[in-house]
């Protein structure tokens, strides 16, 4: 069992957990994630491991609730426990040693950002981070991420920092002088469109990829995609790859597989469990995000 | 006036030879075709004692018994088959267990027709004794009555063995180190124990709780079972390596293969262990589960193996009008256990035999809507003297399905091997091993699939067991080399 030692809601939907999980904790590296399971009975889940302290064996799993199983997590509190954390998977990023790095991050993504950001920062890289959400209120880690370098807030309504969409923050970046490497991770068409903007700069991008999966070790191949053509499982062989080789419209559309299924769980949840959880933040229930998929970050 | 009294097991006389010979084979109870197809509860309803008593009768005690070679765990058959035949199940399960770890597992999933039953005196002339349904029948009983068995506390020796993998090989070779006084630790990387025999077998032919029970009886006599450990992962083998004195590597193959043609990312295509996870492992057979998985009217299962029939008899029972096996081979050449193909074609599933896909067909949505398949005719025989299929120009042809699962096998994993560098691996990445079964590092054994590629159960166990002895040798035991006791005896003539 891996107690809760703390959590607290970074936007509507997005919510952090700290769980101990120890020898996680100790030997993680950015870019890696874990695979829970709440209970028995319960879904597997695939989360990026945020953020880890090993000197108190936690790690930061940050959850948008999108389905009727990240309901379930996000509804857990200090005290309660997740049945099962595997973990470390996934390959670490390929991290570079010096120059300047763009981290771009859309949602929840800016969750998985966060520690590469970290990172490259402690390396001695030049970071600037550039996160989005719809308002200011889904805006999510800027604090965190100021300690890492510059940050750029943009949203999509105006509300706070600057007005539009996170690629053309990247694009005045781009157009402001030499870049060695972009990361981008967040909803799928986000991503499509860093890559499609840095292409032509020939700046390396990274993008981090949410298939959906059960294991996480390369056994069931439901996470597979199609990079420059080949088959590669998310899991075992990524979950980052050239975003400059990646199929997303196939990523995108295999992220819908099980999309009436999770309509259906989410018509049952609601049903029984937004009135309760509302209740208990004292928050309006929680609405769907944009990330499709069973596969949360 | 003489009193009247039941017959006792003592008062029976023993039969001829004759007699023996003149008892016809027990057959299985099942469940009918036409209702186990809906449902998820095993197939085969099991014997009473009183015909599994009978049936043990027909064995004809042979001075050399050929079925111990025919058995990948050497079994002594008939010495589990004399105990039954004489009531005195407590014995008959001591020696059953002795010999093997998981019988409730092995009296199920056997090919015995190709092992102990296949080179069974009796076979010669008519039919074999059903060791196996015998087996189930044994093992059944000794998981309802463990109060009545024989619990031998070893002394503990200190020593330490990881065990990595929790399936069939892993299983068996802890079962054999603690019977020997070692410390086992079992490190799986999903969350509940058993490997294939949980996430693979489906319920109809492996109940969960019978796997779960025999998982129960080696954490009873003491094996630690550590879940959600990846190893390569969450520890890396050199770390094992010093933490025990000796390693067990049984991982399993692995990655799903898939067939490399177009189409093949649409949605609605499954490898068989995908698929089969859902179902079994995560329990989305079940239609209030929380994993999802999805339902075809028409599914095509691509493969002719024991993967191949429990994906497609599992579309059927979640509701598949058409569930279709597509095998580019003829029907004598599938290679699942005959049990399997005559259970699945009674359940009504389709044979397509002599046919090979050669594209996934999609709507406008990325939805599979057809298999695209070309006919296949058999060539010049290939390297394992088989006629290689070849296909027949022009000769393509579409079967409309929602769902394709593809079941052509699996490759190794490299999770484990990517981070033991010192570890001697095949160029198809399976590790190598000595003839006692010691990997190129020293103290690391392995077995099974990662080791054979992919098999079947037994040969699995059969690993395991042979991997338990050499380890107890290597630690300083006296343990029998279970290695040379199998050759010798599956050398001799069947």
């Amino acid at each position: 069992m891996h107690p809760i030692v703390a959590r607290d809601q970074l936007s509507p939907n997005v919510t952090r957990l700290v769980v101990e999980a120890p020898r996680i904790a100790e030997i993680r590296r950015p870019g890696q994630f874990v695979i829970v399971r709440l209970g028995e009975g319960a879904e597997r889940i695939p989360l990026t491991i945020a953020d880890a302290d090993p000197a108190a064996g936690t790690i930061s799993l940050i959850i948008q609730s999108v389905g009727a199983s990240t309901m379930d997590l996000v509804a857990l509190q200090p005290g309660d426990a997740i049945r099962d954390v595997a973990g470390p998977l996934g390959r670490p990023t390929d991290l570079i040693d010096q120059g300047r790095a763009v981290c771009v991050g859309g949602g929840v993504g800016t969750a998985v950002v966060y520690p590469i950001a970290e990172e490259l920062h402690r390396r001695g890289v030049s970071v600037t981070s550039v996160i989005g959400g719809r308002s200011r209120e889904w805006v999510i880690l800027e604090d965190e991420l100021r300690t890492a370098g510059e940050v750029v807030v943009c949203t999509d309504d105006g509300s706070y920092g600057r007005h539009g969409f996170v690629t053309e923050a990247l694009r005045d970046l781009c157009d402001a002088g030499p870049i060695d490497e972009v990361f981008a991770v967040g909803p799928v068409p986000m991503m499509r469109a860093v890559a499609e903007l840095t292409r032509p700069y020939g700046i390396r991008t990274t993008a981090s990829l949410n298939a959906i999966m059960v294991d996480g070790t390369g056994m069931c191949g439901g996470c597979r995609v199609s990079i420059d053509g080949q088959s590669r499982y998310a899991c075992v062989d990524g979950p980052e790859f050239d975003a400059h080789a990646v199929d997303f419209a196939s990523l995108a559309d295999r992220l819908t597989t099980y999309r009436s299924f999770e309509q259906e769980a989410l018509a049952r949840h609601e049903a029984c469990l937004i009135p309760a959880l509302a209740d208990r933040l004292g928050d309006p229930p929680p609405t769907t995000g944009p990330v499709a998929g069973s596969a949360a970050r | 006036m003489t009193e009247e009294r039941p017959p006792t097991d003592e008062d029976r006389p023993a039969l001829t030879q004759k007699e023996r010979m003149a008892i016809d084979r027990v057959a299985m109870p099942e469940q009918d075709a036409a209702i186990r197809a809906v449902n998820f509860r095993e197939v085969n309803l099991g014997l009473t004692r009183q015909i599994a008593m009978l049936e043990a009768e027909r064995c004809l005690q042979c001075p050399k018994p050929y079925c111990i070679g025919g058995c990948p765990v050497s079994v002594n058959i008939p010495r589990f088959l004399k105990l039954l035949r004489e009531g005195d199940l407590p014995a008959a399960a001591d020696s059953l267990l002795d010999d093997n770890a998981l019988p409730c597992v092995t009296g199920r999933v056997c090919p015995q027709e190709s092992q102990c039953e296949g080179v069974c005196l009796r076979a010669k002339k008519g039919n074999a004794v059903a060791i196996g349904h015998l087996e189930r029948f044994v093992a059944d009983w000794a998981q309802a009555h463990p109060d009545e068995l024989i619990h031998l506390k070893p002394k503990p020796t200190g020593r330490t063995i990881a065990i990595v993998g929790s399936g069939p090989a892993g299983l068996t070779a802890a079962g054999e180190l603690v019977k020997l006084g070692h410390a086992v630790t079992i490190f799986e990387a999903f969350h509940a124990a058993g490997g294939v025999l949980v996430y693979g077998i489906p319920e109809f032919r492996l109940p969960k709780d019978i796997v779960q029970a025999e998982v129960d009886r080696l954490v009873a006599d003491g094996v630690r079972i550590e879940p959600n450990s990846i190893i390569g992962k969450t520890y890396t083998l050199p770390e094992l390596r010093t933490r025990f004195d000796a390693v067990f590597l049984a991982v399993g193959a692995g990655l799903p293969v898939f067939m490399d043609v177009p189409g093949e990312n649409l949605k609605g295509v499954y490898s068989a262990n995908e698929y089969l996870t859902r179902v079994n492992l995560m329990g989305a057979w079940n239609p209030g589960s929380e994993t999802p998985v999805l339902h075809g009217q028409r599914v095509a299962v691509v493969g002719g193996g024991n993967v191949a029939m429990d994906s497609v008899r599992t579309a059927r029972r979640l509701g598949a009008d058409e569930a279709m096996i597509v095998y580019r081979r003829g029907r004598d050449e599938l290679p699942a256990r005959a049990e399997e193909v005559h259970h699945a074609e009674q359940e009504g599933i389709r044979f397509d035999l002599q046919v090979a896909p050669v594209e996934v067909l999609g709507d406008e949505k990325g939805w599979v809507r057809a298999l695209r398949c070309i006919r296949m005719e058999p060539g010049e025989p290939d390297a394992s003297g088989r006629a290689r299929p070849v296909p027949i120009p022009g000769s393509e042809f579409e079967i409309p399905c929602e769902m394709v699962v593809v079941a052509i096998g699996t490759r190794s994993n490299p999770l484990l091997t990517a981070t033991a560098p010192d570890l001697r691996v095949s160029d198809r990445g399976y590790i190598e091993i000595d003839e006692t079964g010691m990997t190129s590092i020293d103290g690391v054994f392995a077995g099974g699939d990662i080791v054979r590629g992919a098999a079947t159960v037994i040969l699995a166990m059969g690993d395991g067991k042979r991997a338990a002895a050499a380890i107890d040798r290597y630690l300083g035991g006296e343990a029998p080399a279970a290695a040379d006791v199998t050759v010798e005896a599956a050398s001799e003539p069947a």
